[in-house]
């Protein structure tokens, strides 16, 4: 009976001892409905194609140190840049490089904002291996993806209707697309994708198709492009030399589909901040953008 | 508790059922029994009733579910002022365009070619193959045959979207020379084969069930063997017959993974060119037979529209309220053919 008792308060005080170990130290106070909650949370807030990056990031980051906590939000990239100068973030994940009135208002503010990349965003426009077409201008592919242009030989390959296959709207890839081939960077343009062009739900289903039909043309995000199928390489403009895409074009800048991913912080980093940046450009932190088909800085 | 008039042994008294003299033993039996039976009506009462529960829960669901896709559908009339003409009928679907439009014709018009095409593969197929189960096939063929057709409704759908993906596909757009195989037909296909199992195991019930005495009459009448199924067998099994088809359509209206797998998906309208005015009568036949009654073109239907845009949709955005009207039209299309069905499976109850 007292063997029992014993071991049962034994067992008791080793459960209240795990409990609290495990979740005292990674709860911070909460309840000020603020994103800084305590001096070691990060708050990240911007791109939306950034956030499942982001997210990946502090997931692995939370997992490495116990004791650090980071706080993701989307909402867009000038969402983002809004937050910082107003103070509501420490980081700001854009797509895009600030604008002068931006950095001006930071500036006045008296924090001028430091800019970092941090990964690449690169999309191959892939087709059949035995499509003859070597390479395509910017404008040519806006023309066969708002449907201008339907037949191959239109664009030097054999007569043939071309299969446009694009990836649903839920996909950064698809915006990312649009705005800046589509609509050629252009964000009041009111082209559109072609009404024809399939929608793909995922990169791997238009790998597949394109393997195997020898019509279809196809865009995906670098790690996605495998020896079943040629990325095209792609000119930014006619009399331009076309640019194969590689993490190398990507990150040199001449490759056109292409675009650096920012995170913006109020001044120099330090601290917290500085410590997971340092994360992100890591080899771990690199790994992660790999990981998630964008290209790494380094 | 005991009414026992003589139970003064306190044996007996501890035993209600238990009595010693003739006289107290019949009546003890005969209070017993009344009162067995009164636990009996009792527990009768609460089964009863919790049953009855059990199937208002049903009701509710169906009622709440329909409640819950109006809810978050219908501000899209109301506050966000869309005119539901124009929802329906509208042929652009751009939701994440600026601005945004929201016109879901070409997904009504892919669900309903998907569908309808299905049907007319699986209901024939089906038929044919529940006669020759009922009434032709020797008992060893049955015996094999009947389990193995329903075994293919446990086939996940997306085992059968991911084998027409990776095969169906290719060999539809070699077959009739398509420029994709990524259309209509592909998933009509696989659609077709995941009806048959529930259309030939209703349908030959139904036609089991027609009484031994019509099939007896009629060949004993003169009739040969397919005369009989023809004449007698097959309009008595009639109604059952219809819920079949109907149980098969819903299954391929409401079938997501597959036809967003291998439709095609694009907002295109299908036989969209009926509708050109422009077009003489001669030339919208000839391009209707030329586009195989719109098969051979991209399908988007409405349930993989949901499906794919659904997660990463903000919450309470018009968009948001667009795909719950989506959901909620879906949901009244299928209602009524499972009302059709019922009203059908009724009707061969009755005869």
């Amino acid at each position: 009976m007292q063997h029992t008792r014993r071991l049962a308060t034994a067992v008791l005080a080793v459960a209240v001892l795990l409990w609290s170990a495990g979740c005292a130290p990674t709860r911070p106070p909460s309840g000020t409905g603020r994103t800084r909650v305590t001096p070691t949370t990060v708050a990240i807030k911007g791109s939306d194609t950034m956030v499942n990056l982001n997210q990946a990031w502090a997931e692995s980051y939370m997992g490495e140190n116990r004791d650090a906590r980071v706080v993701v939000n989307g909402g867009g990239s000038g969402t983002g840049i809004a937050a910082l100068l107003e103070g509501k973030t420490d980081i700001a994940a854009s797509s895009r490089e600030m604008t002068a009135e931006e950095i001006a208002a930071a500036t006045k503010a008296g924090h001028a904002p430091k800019a970092q990349i941090v990964g690449l965003d690169g999309i191959a426009v892939i087709v059949n291996a035995a499509n003859p077409v070597q390479s395509l201008t910017v404008a040519q592919l806006a023309a066969i993806y708002t449907g201008k242009t339907t037949d191959w030989k239109q664009v030097g390959g054999n007569a043939g209707k071309i299969v446009l296959l694009g990836r649903e709207v839920n996909s950064g890839t698809h915006v990312f697309f649009k705005e800046h081939v589509i609509q050629g960077g252009n964000s009041t343009s009111p082209a559109e994708y072609a009404k024809a062009t399939l929608f793909v739900s995922s990169s791997q289903a238009i790998v597949s198709e394109v393997a195997h039909n020898a019509r279809a043309i196809g865009y995906v995000g670098l790690g996605y492009v495998s020896d079943a199928v040629r990325a095209l390489p792609i000119a930014p403009a006619t009399g331009k030399p076309a640019v194969a895409p590689s993490p190398e074009s990507v990150v040199a800048g001449t490759y056109p589909i292409s675009r650096p991913l920012y995170f913006y912080t109020r001044g120099e980093p330090s601290g917290a901040v500085k410590a997971f940046l340092d994360y992100v450009l890591s080899a771990d932190g690199q790994a992660v953008v790999r990981e998630l088909e964008f290209v790494p800085v380094t | 508790m005991s009414s026992d008039p003589v139970s003064h042994e306190p044996t007996t008294a501890r035993i209600p059922c238990a009595a010693t003299s003739t006289a107290s033993r019949f009546a003890a039996r005969r209070s017993c029994a009344e009162r067995q039976a009164r636990r009996r009506r009792f527990w009768e009462w609460i089964i009863e009733h919790a049953l009855l529960l059990i199937g208002l829960v049903a009701v509710a669901a169906v009622v709440l579910v329909l409640l819950f896709m109006l809810r978050d559908a219908l501000p899209l009339f109301f506050a966000d002022h869309l005119s539901p003409l124009g929802f329906i009928f509208g042929t652009e679907w751009r939701p994440i365009s600026f601005p945004a439009q929201y016109g879901i014709w070409a997904l009504i018009m892919g669900t309903t070619i998907v569908t309808a095409g299905a049907s007319l593969i699986a209901i024939p197929l089906g038929f044919a193959c529940a006669v020759y189960l009922a009434e032709l096939a020797p008992r060893a063929v049955r015996e094999v045959m009947k389990p193995t057709v329903e075994l293919l409704a446990a086939i996940p759908s997306v085992v059968i979207g991911f084998i027409g993906y990776a095969l169906l596909n290719n060999w539809v757009r070699d077959a009739f020379r398509l420029p994709t195989g990524l259309c209509a037909l592909t998933a009509v296909l696989l659609l077709a084969l995941m009806m048959l199992p529930t259309i030939i195991s209703i349908a030959e019930d139904a036609i089991t069930a027609v009484p031994r005495s019509y099939r007896e009459g009629s060949l004993a009448l003169g009739a040969s063997l397919l005369s009989t199924i023809r004449h007698a067998i097959l309009p008595a099994a009639g109604s059952g017959l219809v819920a079949a088809a109907m149980l098969g359509i819903g299954r391929a209206l409401g079938e997501t993974m597959v036809v967003l797998m291998v439709a095609g998906n694009s907002i295109e309208v299908p036989l969209g060119f009926l509708g050109n005015p422009d077009l003489t009568l001669w030339h919208k036949l000839a391009t209707l037979v030329q586009s195989g009654f719109g098969l051979f073109g991209p399908a988007r239907t409405m349930t993989a529209t949901v499906a794919s845009e659904m997660g990463e949709v903000a919450v309470g955005s018009v968009h948001y309220h667009a795909l719950f009207a989506v959901g909620a039209l879906l949901v009244l299309m299928s209602l009524t053919i499972t009302l059709v069905s019922d009203v059908a499976l009724r009707r061969v109850k009755r005869s």
